[in-house]
């Protein structure tokens, strides 16, 4: 036997990681700035992280329930009735998953095979494109451009609608582009798609993290409410991301589908980190408002930095990334940020990493700290000058 | 103006520029807005923060309660005075509950600032008691813990 023939074909296929080559040029450097990282560099405020070892002393190391405790699910439809006057009831709307990241993944397997189409735009998060293969869906790529500041337009998605689109993917704030979409442009999508018999998965994960207005959300939509999942959590916002630990909220027969495969898969998610998210929901407003304003500082630091250098750059309004072009300096992205990387020791991340129409492109987070940002733009523009 | 002085707290460097671009504001903005704070004796100053334990420079600190006698039409503010007007008191204090000022004096020894607190702080009219508490170790200043700061353990790559 061969034991590799023995893996599926179409995970066999799945294509692997385009920037193998950045970890081996990192793993051999010294004081290179990574504006490469996908999760804040604040650590999680102290108080969460107090009630975590709190109820590591109390003794709660257990299994929770499936579908996370009650007392946690109560605080996540409180919180998200707060924040955006959702209305989910905890009992069978709310499904605590490890990560967002497993709430997408549920979500797609609960409801698209073999058959099915699943349309999302990129450049977006790499998990998409990996989660719908695996599921057996096929893939539609609405590839998004500068031009329209990158923000899904009702048009484009009218043009990819077939008959057999089962899932519409959602994910603003985006990642990699800072992009938003506002209330107007989800009016026009919610036109689109109520009266279509699809689902919409929003990745709402950088929802606080909006700069200059708040974060609209498609499921406050009452047209499309029902036909809505809505995918959060705790990485971003709290700054938790390796605690792993997500939600997602919609109609009670997806939850309840989802958390079938939850349970079996899983069984639930990590005790410590539920209890840790308690709190982080009912007291961390202040830290959350302080970390976004840092990162506003930042974001404006950055783009206006990089515009002055001629690396032309939409102004992102959410998430933690700008996205801009380096078409001008006539390198490939991969290029530009190989040469960055082994001459001046700035990671950045090709924009072609989060689909081809990333081409032209590169990733720079200001999840860094705020000198690590003024240096890295130094090198940046010493590398510009050389060019 | 809030926020810019939440920034110069943190980081009294940043020049006018940077401050404009992270504020969105003008440059001139900025600078008459610092202007302003300076005047009305919002903004006291522009300082470092040392950590002398990593010199040779010779330092200890005390906290020292100091119970006063109230006086007519002054309250304690006289006698206050009297005490902080001392170069060896760095910060000073009105306090509720069981004593009255709270005065951090620096010295280079004990000696010295035992000798400061019994021939200086000690007989001033209307000082009833000091107590003197040395401090041994400084964990944390003005928001600022003085360990190392742990490093970035973030992997430098994920999408
Ligand atoms: C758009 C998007 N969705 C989901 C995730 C995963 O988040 P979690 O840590 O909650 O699994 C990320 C992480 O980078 C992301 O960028």
């Amino acid at each position: 036997m061969n034991v590799a023939d023995m893996v599926l074909p179409k995970i066999k296929n799945l294509p692997p990681s385009g920037i193998r080559k950045y970890f081996d040029l990192l793993s051999e450097m010294k004081d290179a700035i990574s504006l490469g990282v996908g999760e804040p560099d604040f650590v999680t405020p102290w108080r969460v992280r107090e009630e975590g070892i709190f109820s590591l002393e109390k003794g709660h190391t257990h299994y929770s329930p499936n579908a996370g405790y009650i007392a946690l699910r109560e605080e996540i439809s409180n919180y998200l009735n707060r924040k955006y006057n959702f209305n989910y009831n905890p009992s069978d709307q709310v499904l605590v998953t490890v990560g967002a990241s497993e709430g997408i993944d549920l979500a797609l397997r609960a409801l698209v095979g073999e058959g099915d189409e699943v349309i999302f735009p990129e450049p977006s998060f790499v998990a998409y494109m990996g989660c719908i293969k695996v599921s057996g869906a096929k893939p539609v790529v609405i590839n998004l451009n500068e031009r329209e500041q990158f923000k899904l337009t009702a048009e484009q998605l009218s043009n990819a609608l077939t008959e057999r689109t089962k899932v519409v993917i959602l994910p603003f704030p985006n990642n990699p582009t800072g992009a938003v979409l506002e209330e107007k442009d989800l009016r026009e999508i919610v036109n689109v798609l109520k009266d279509k018999d699809v689902i919409i998965i929003s990745d709402e994960i950088y929802s606080e993290l909006t700069y200059g207005q708040k974060h609209v959300s498609i499921a406050s939509f009452k047209e499309v409410a029902d036909k809505t999942i809505v995918i959060n959590g705790f990485s971003k916002a709290f700054a938790m991301t390796g605690w792993r630990l997500g939600y997602a909220c919609g109609h009670p027969a997806i939850i309840d589908a989802m958390k079938k495969i939850h349970q079996y898969a899983i069984m639930c998610a990590p005790t410590t980190a539920q209890y840790a998210a308690i709190e982080a929901l009912k007291s961390c407003d202040e830290e959350v408002s302080n970390m976004v304003k840092e990162y506003n500082r930042r974001r404006r630091v950055l783009v206006d930095a990089l515009n002055k250098m001629g690396l032309d750059c939409f102004e992102p309004k959410g998430a933690f990334y700008v996205f801009p072009s380096i078409k001008k300096t006539g390198l490939s992205s991969d290029e530009f940020c190989e040469r960055l990387l082994k001459e001046y020791k700035v990671l950045m991340v090709p924009g072609e990493a989060f689909g081809a129409c990333g081409a032209g492109y590169v990733r720079a987070t200001y999840a860094n700290s705020m000198e690590n940002i003024l240096e890295a733009l130094e090198r940046i523009k010493k590398f510009i000058n050389t060019l | 103006m809030e926020e810019l002085l939440n920034v110069l707290e943190k980081n009294s460097r940043l020049n006018e520029e940077q401050l404009a671009v992270m504020l969105d504001k003008s440059t001139d903005e900025i600078k008459s807005q610092i202007r302003e704070l300076e005047n009305s004796n919002t903004i006291l100053g522009y300082r470092t923060l040392i950590n002398w334990e990593k010199t040779s420079k010779e330092s200890v600190t005390a906290l020292i309660e100091v119970r006063i006698t109230p006086q007519r039409d002054l309250g304690f503010d006289k006698v206050a005075e009297r005490i902080y007007r001392f170069p060896q008191v760095k910060a000073c204090y009105l306090m509720s509950g069981g004593f009255d000022l709270t005065v951090v004096v620096e010295g280079k020894t004990m000696k010295e600032v035992a000798l400061f607190v019994s021939e200086k702080l000690a007989p001033i009219d209307g000082v009833l008691s000091t107590a003197t508490h040395f401090i041994l170790k400084k964990f944390k200043e003005s928001g600022v813990v003085f360990e190392k700061k742990e490093d970035d353990d973030r992997e430098a790559l994920v999408l």
